[in-house]
């Protein structure tokens, strides 16, 4: 058979976006086919678990792994990819910190259930929810257990590498990309274990291009009341716009402040923050304006959703990991 | 949830210039507080960086007390309404996190209020023990050993299909 | 019961999708159950929110079509907040969700689907995938795939600000407004677009029309189901997949109901079952009758052949003229047989090209009023778009601050969940008979079943060799493995 390198790429509970995002390196593509073995990718090719599961350890010599750990299932294939890999990178925001799908950590998980099955559109009068087994009358069928809270992958497996953004960006994953193989033609050296990849070093706010002068925040303004009147050239936060940018790993390009939207925080954790709510909670307090509580009070009411605004990617890799119900489920 | 025996494990943040010092004279002075606060010396209020009250919950504490000192009298000049800000903010968080913001709490103390500070400690003490235990603490690795067999599903198995 | 046959396909519909098939004693079909194992919970940690994150948060529902996400997230929270965004705003928006569907139904077509036309679903599988389709078809029109897919996420990416997930959609409009120079660039591409659309028509008809195998198979029983069509119409009752109103024809293709957007509770509603995670949508007004299709079952159809079906045309010339043809050519309305929806997505991918056009022309596309500032107390909002996949309904109701109290998400995809199961069953009922040894191709023919709907697996480009995953296991009643079929 093929004596190139074995590649591997799994979703877990993801959306699908990161495998949009490495396909959009189009021609890059052909260069991941020409030094690579896919043995692994369902998006793009037919293997299976079974398949896996045959492989020897450390047979793959790189998987990138995307999707925060949802469900049994979810950990069983990260478990089993980290057996037989010799390189696992958590690949975009999921399985690096959990990504938008961690806000589920804020409920507890058979709240998620109820909520789902009970809407305003759910016909659902026996109050019937999905069970794990069930008995059909040929036989019983199952679907697999969700857990009180997603993790991120290295909350369950050993990683080697964390490639964050949501989803990464098309030309990070192809510098990386362009990295391993000079690493396979003996060019370059892999970088330590542990590190970041594909990514800036500093925040977004350093990659962004707009004006910053002394930020001072007398009101923090939602950006439907003011998206037309908003200078495109002034940084968002002095303009009282909750920008996540100060605390906000670079390696985008500033995108979203670029189209005159709020930096969402997509990338993570700046280099060297332990809790990137935390830092953002440090970097939104300094620039409030105001010396009274009552008038820090006023100020703060115009950030509807703290929680949200700090941990909207980042909940499942901070340090609290959950909001209370779903923490206290866990605990049981 | 509540537990008899239950004891709050309280950390307390105070500033090197007046918490900290009204600390050691609550000791000297022979002013009793609760053994449940450990007190960690920082050199400002305005040093809390909100990190600090995440890890000591993240870590097992019921409570976090920030101290320092007296607004207008900072030693770092406005350092302390940093602190005041931070602190504000980080009890909304909380809050929308599900954790009850008054297990932080902020006083401010000069270096001359020994028996204020014992005397705040000690009632900080008994508000947490009047909230119960938070026990956040672990890191989420033995989800899975504590969840087999006690599955979300399973949970509505009794629910008549 | 002696037999049992699970099909995991390892792939995306909102996650992983799980077949079981149940033998009875004679080696007949006796059931399938089609399993969605995922759930992530949005509509309940959406709660507590502020309505202008929500088509950010919901964006990252899919990414594949985010895209749909955003733009009926926007359109609710337009909603809620009872403000209409100026026109250059929504120019923009159906400008960005035109090049959506044009990149989005090319995918579909040339890596997914059109390998079983242009190769023929017993070709061998090392041939049958987009590689194969180069191969036989002509180099030219791989560069031609690309170039569509490029052309599309570019003008994604000038309105909405980035590629995947686009962040520029806001109560009342957008963050920012387009150039005079961006108009005109993304105008030539449209009409390199709309050629690109009428190429794939000509190929589908040189290849699948031309062919009387895959006509008969187009035609032929396996693939037909009777049922309700649903598809957003403009005021002509043309198909349009921004804006208008939600009309359902019945299975004799007649008016059933045709409603505003903030009604569809009034028409919609879910039936759960204990062994899925996924709920199944039915039209309240005929009720739930179990999986069964016809007129007294409520079970409705959303794709691109169910648009057609449930409009009276097509509001761009050429797509028209194609729309005509295809019922001229396929015994006139409704179609109802499944495999005619590859057909139609192609029709479709011509409109939203022709319609990239118009709006591209349109002056006020670059003008300076983006966005209008809301001026009322937000309450409730519902947005309908339609999705590649089947019309999306956003439902937001807020508190008086702007922040979520509840949301409600009926997902494209979730409309054909009920006939999706209906097809792989009636599939499994006719390939799977008294003694057959299942094939590969067998096993195709029963992918072709639900790979019709292009629901949300593995529907970005399949730049690589390759096809959805699957595999049968044939147990016995001691759930010891008998025989087990593969591809590979």
């Amino acid at each position: 058979m093929s004596a190139k390198p074995k590649f591997a790429m799994y979703w877990a509970a993801s959306c699908g976006g990161c495998e949009i995002a490495v396909l959009n390196i189009h021609e890059k593509i052909l260069d991941v086919d020409a030094n690579f073995e896919v043995v692994f990718w369902p998006v793009a090719m037919d293997a299976k678990y079974k398949d896996v599961e045959q492989m020897e350890d450390k047979s793959i010599l790189l998987t990138l792994f995307n999707g925060g750990i949802r469900n049994e299932e979810n950990e069983y294939i990260a478990k089993l990819l980290r057996e037989k890999s010799q390189i696992l990178v958590a690949f975009g925001s999921c399985a690096c910190e959990g990504c938008v799908p961690g806000l589920a950590n804020l409920r507890d998980s058979r709240q998620i259930v109820q909520t789902a099955f009970n809407t305003v559109s759910t016909d659902n009068p026996k109050q019937v929810y999905p069970m794990t087994s069930y008995d059909v009358p040929e036989g019983e069928i199952h679907i697999p257990k969700i857990y009180p809270t997603l993790r991120t992958l290295d909350q369950v497996v050993d990683v080697d590498y964390y490639m964050p953004g949501c989803p990464p960006e098309s030309h990070q994953i192809a510098a990386v990309i362009d990295l391993v193989i000079q690493v396979l033609q003996g060019k370059a050296q892999l970088p330590p274990k542990g590190s970041f990849i594909g990514v800036g070093n500093s925040t977004v706010c350093d990659e962004c291009e707009r004006r910053r002068n002394v930020k001072a925040i007398a009101s923090f303004v939602r950006i439907q009341d003011r998206a037309s009147e908003l200078d495109p050239s002034l940084c968002l936060l002095e303009q009282g716009i909750p920008c996540n940018g100060p605390a906000t790993r670079s390696g985008c390009r500033a995108r979203c402040p670029s189209a005159g939207a709020q930096c969402i925080g997509c990338y993570g954790p700046a280099e060297g923050v332990t809790d990137y709510g935390a830092r953002l909670m440090s970097a939104f307090a300094s620039v409030i304006d105001s010396n009274s509580p009552e008038e820090i009070d006023r100020i703060l009411d115009g950030l509807v959703d703290p929680a949200g605004q700090f941990y909207r990617f980042n909940l499942a890799g901070s340090l609290l990991r959950a909001g209370r119900s779903a923490w206290a489920k866990e605990k049981v | 949830m509540s537990d008899e025996s239950f004891e709050p494990t309280v950390i307390g943040f105070t500033c090197n210039w007046c918490s900290y010092r009204a600390a050691d004279l609550a000791g000297t002075a022979r002013v009793k507080y609760p053994p449940n606060i450990r007190l960690i010396r920082l050199m400002c209020s305005g040093r809390l960086d909100p990190t600090f009250v995440l890890k000591a919950f993240s870590s097992g504490a019921d409570g976090v007390l920030i101290t320092g000192c007296h607004p207008g009298e900072c030693h770092y000049l406005e350092q302390n309404y940093k602190a005041l800000r931070r602190f504000h903010l980080l009890r909304r968080t909380l809050q929308g996190l599900g954790l009850e913001p008054e297990r932080v709490k902020l006083v401010w103390a000069s270096a001359a209020e020994g028996v204020k500070l014992a005397h705040e400690i000690a009632s900080f003490v008994e508000e947490i023990r009047a909230l119960g235990p938070l026990h956040w603490g672990g890191n989420g690795s033995n989800q899975s050993s504590v969840i087999s067999g006690q599955s979300t599903a399973h949970a509505f198995k009794e629910v008549p299909a | 019961m002696t037999q049992r046959i699970t099909i995991d396909p390892i792939t995306r519909l909102e996650g992983h999708g799980k077949i079981e098939i149940f033998l009875n004693a004679e080696g007949d079909v006796a059931n399938t159950y089609f399993q969605i194992p995922e759930l992530r919970g949005f509509e309940s940690f959406c709660v507590g929110r502020p309505v202008e994150e929500l088509p950010l948060l919901t964006n990252r529902i899919c990414g594949v079509c985010p895209e749909a996400h955003h733009m009926a997230g926007a359109k609710a929270a337009d909603a809620v907040y009872h403000v209409d965004p100026p026109r250059t705003a929504k120019n923009l928006r159906e400008l960005l969700y035109s090049a959506f569907f044009v990149t989005d139904h090319t995918t579909h077509f040339y890596a997914l689907a059109g390998p079983d036309f242009v190769m023929g679903p017993d070709a061998p599988v090392a041939e049958r995938n987009i590689l194969g389709v180069i191969h036989k078809v002509g180099l030219e029109i791989g560069g031609k795939v690309i170039q569509a897919r490029k052309y599309g996420h570019a003008v994604i990416e000038m309105i909405g600000g980035r590629k995947i997930h686009p962040c520029t959609s806001i109560p009342g409009g957008l963050t920012k407004g387009t150039t005079e120079d961006q108009r005109k660039e993304i105008l030539e591409m449209g009409k390199w677009a709309v050629e690109f659309g009428q190429f794939s028509l000509k190929l589908f008809n040189d290849i699948v029309l031309g062919n009387k195998t895959y006509v008969d198979l187009i035609l032929g029983d396996i693939y037909t189901h009777r049922t309700y069509y649903m598809g957003m119409v403009d005021e002509n009752n043309h198909v349009n997949f921004y804006d208008g109103k939600v009309r359902v024809v019945g299975p004799d293709g007649k008016e059933f109901v045709k409603y505003e957007p903030k009604d569809y509770a009034q028409h919609i509603a879910e039936h759960v079952e204990p062994w899925t995670y996924l709920k199944f949508p039915y039209l309240k007004g005929v009720g739930w009758k179990g999986f069964t299709d016809g007129k007294d079952s409520g079970i409705y159809c959303a794709t691109p052949l169910s648009r057609l079906n449930a409009a009276d045309g097509m509001a761009t010339p050429l797509a028209q003229a194609e729309y005509e043809r295809f019922y001229s050519t396929l015994g006139g309305k409704p179609v109802h047989q499944r495999l005619a929806t590859h057909w139609a997505r192609l029709i479709e991918l011509l409109y939203a090209a022709e319609r990239w056009v118009e709006l591209a022309s349109d002056p006020e596309t670059s003008g300076p009023n983006f966005h209008a500032a809301p001026a009322e107390i937000p309450t409730e909002g519902v947005g309908i778009v339609e999705a590649p996949r089947g019309t999306l309904t956003h439902h937001y109701h807020t508190d008086e601050r702007g922040v979520a109290t509840k949301v409600n998400l009926i997902v494209g995809t979730t409309n054909n969940y009920a006939p999706i199961s209906m097809s792989i069953n009636k599939a499994a009922r006719s390939l799977i008979q008294k003694g057959t040894v299942v094939t590969e191709p067998m096993l195709n023919m029963i992918e072709m079943a639900f790979r019709s709907y292009d629901p949300c697996f593995g529907c970005a480009t399949h730049s690589l060799p390759g096809q959805m995953p699957l595999e049968v296991t044939i147990r016995n009643a001691d759930g010891e493995i008998v025989e087990m079929l593969k591809r590979n």
